[in-house]
Order: structure tokens, then sequence, then C-alpha cells
């Protein structure tokens, strides 16, 4: 078992394996985009414009979960002192960071038709771009330090100070009035969203999934090499 | 069973993590009339002076209520327990009907009269198809 963590069988993966993470990609996202540009239907109310959504929620959706697991990488590496973890999370950062961006530009080309405006300042959109923000900040930090147990400090402290707004952008739709609508999708009660529109949501979600695990498995290879380059055998 | 390094450092991210949670949720009670996007007709009842500076008020567009008279549309946005009349001159966006939610930014001349310099089209959490819609009121 403990086997399957050594660098080198690691590195064996993440580098074998993004050419069949990037066909996957390609497959589902060829059935996803089908579904939401051409079988899936307009909606009663917005028409085409429904169809940013199979792009906008998934991204928003995605880039909440990047978020949450380079958080709890970044407390449980802090803690026992898991250099590896850190470098997990940091590869998974940049996908998280640009599917929350897409989530917001979309957010936006969508508000324009719908609601009327491209950009209001409303509890969802908000906290949203403060979590773009944190992404940003998180990033950086890797940049600029050249010591690594102080990035690992830092970046760890920025995680924490930005998990506080993640149930703040879920919640935010229910506890205070927004312009952004609540959620569609109920895990324990009844989904306001027709089953024929859930269907291609779902199949995006997952297209975008594989795309952060492509980006994620190419990140994470580089950075292996890096420390291999350093001539370190141990992560 | 864990170091004591290993504890403290659980200690500390503990401690951190209550901390900022209880500032942040101090700085959001105390910014609620900022950090909600609009007021419901209700809330707008309540209030103690009619300030002059711009709000939004928010709800749905009451049934039969919308008329325009030349350049000027006027309508009533409830909440089901209190309504406000609105006018407002200028475009209103596509998704604009009656039983539908509402964004009004503007001036508030008294509680039941509302100047209108902006309006929004709020959706709703529904999608589905025109055909299910049409079955849906069929019933």
């Amino acid at each position: 078992m403990f086997k399957y963590f050594e660098p080198n069988k690691i590195f064996s993966i993440t580098s074998k394996a993004p050419k069949y993470v990037l066909f996957l990609f390609i497959v589902i996202l060829s059935i996803g985009l089908t579904e939401a540009l051409i079988l899936s239907p307009e909606d009663y109310k917005q028409s085409h414009s429904v169809r940013i959504m199979y792009v906008h929620v998934p991204a928003a959706w995605i880039s909440l979960g990047i978020f949450s697991v380079m958080t709890f990488l970044s407390i449980v590496g802090y803690i026992f002192k898991i250099r590896n973890f850190f470098l997990i999370a940091k590869s998974l950062a940049p996908s998280g960071l640009v599917f929350n961006i897409i989530a917001l530009v979309t957010g936006s080309i969508w508000g324009k038709p719908t609601w009327g405006t491209w950009w209001a300042w409303d509890a969802r959109i908000t906290s949203m771009l403060i979590l773009a923000l944190f992404y940003i900040m998180y990033l950086i930090v890797w940049r600029i330090s050249e010591n690594d147990d102080k990035v690992f400090k830092v970046t760890s402290i920025i995680t924490i100070l930005g998990i506080i707004n993640v149930p703040i952008i879920k919640y935010s739709v229910d506890w205070w009035n927004t312009l952004h609508q609540p959620a569609s999708i109920n895990i324990l009660s009844k989904s306001s969203i027709h089953i024929s529109m859930l269907f291609p949501l779902l199949t995006m979600t997952a297209a975008f999934a594989l795309f952060s695990l492509l980006i994620f498995l190419m990140k994470y290879n580089t950075e292996l090499i890096k420390i291999k380059n350093k001539g370190l055998d141990r992560l | 069973m864990y170091g004591r390094k290993v504890k403290l450092r659980i200690f500390f991210l503990l401690l951190i993590l209550a901390t900022l949670s209880l500032s942040v949720f101090l700085l959001i009670k105390s910014l609620e009339e900022n950090v909600i996007f609009f007021k419901s007709p209700t809330e707008i009842k309540t209030l103690s002076e009619i300030s002059k500076k711009k709000i939004r008020i928010g709800g749905m567009v009451k049934k039969d209520s919308i008329t325009v008279i030349s350049k000027e549309i006027k309508f009533i946005v409830t909440d089901f327990k209190n309504e406000i009349n609105v006018v407002y001159s200028g475009v209103v966006p596509n998704l604009f009907s009656e039983e539908k939610g509402v964004v009004a930014e503007g001036y508030l001349k008294d509680k039941n009269f509302f100047l209108a310099t902006k309006i929004l089209a709020k959706h709703d959490e529904n999608y589905m198809p025109p055909e299910v819609k049409a079955a849906l009121e069929e019933k």
C-alpha cells in the first residue's frame, strides 16, 4: 500500500495520466456542449440565454469545490507538516481561479439580458468576487516568497480566511435579499430545474471537473520535476 | 496520540478560524443594511424616516398593475403583505413582467410612492421548457 505514495510511482502516474484525462475531457465536453447548446430546450422565461447557465453554474461549483479542497489540504498539511499536501493545493489553485473568473464573466453576460445590468453589488456576486481575490492572493504568495516554510504558513492562513467566505457565498441568497436567484438544485428537497436541463448541467460539471484534474496533473507533474531537479528523492 | 507541537498547531488554527469567523459575522451583522440588495415594501413601511438617498426596493410586480402612459410606466411592487406604487420612465429589461420579481433603484417620495431611475428584473430559481410551463398552467 505505502509504495504507491513513493514519488517515483506518483511521477509515473502524473506524467502518463494527462493524455487519458484529456481524451476523456474532450469526449465528455463534446457530449455536454451538444446537450447544452443543441439538445436541451430553451427556457420558458429567458429563452436561449438559459444556455449560459450550463457554463456558469458548473464553473462556480468547481471553483468553490477546489477552494474547499485546497483549504482542507493546507490545514492538514500545516498541522502534520506534510509538504506534499501544499504542493497538491498549489497545483489545484490555477484551475480554481480560472473557473471562478469564468463564473463571474458568464454571470455578467447572463445578467445583461436577464436582469438588465452587467454588474450588481449584491451579496452573491460580491462574495464570489472576494473568492477570486483570495485565489489571486494565494497564488501570489507562492510567487513572492522563496522560503517554503513561510509560504506554507501564509497560504494556510489565506485558505482559512477564504473558507469563511465559502458558506457566505452558498447561503448569501437565502440570508439576504439579493438580485441573484436562490439555488435551483436541492439535494434534500425537490429541485426547481427541469430534468431536461439538469442533465446537460451535470455533464458540463463532469467535463469541467475533468479539465481541473487535467490542469492539476500537469501542474503537479511540474512540481515533482522541480523536486527531482533539486536532487531530493523524498517529498 | 499526537505530539505537543501538532496539538498546538491544531489549537492555533482553530483559534484563528474562530476569531475570524466571529469578526466576519459581527462585521456583516453591523453592515446588514448595506449587504441586502433591496428592501421589501414591508421593510419600507417600517422605516422611521424617509431618506433622500438612492435606495432599491424589490418584490413582485402585482398582477394587472402595469400601465403605460406615453413614456411613463407605472406599476405596483408587492410582497403580498404591503405594496408600493412605482413610476419609471425608460427602458425596462426583457424579463420585466407582471407576477415576476423586480428590483427598482431610485428615490422614495413617501411610503407609498417610489420614483425609479433604474429597473432590474429579478429571475427566479425555476428553469423549465415552455411546454412544461404550459402544462403546469393548464393544471
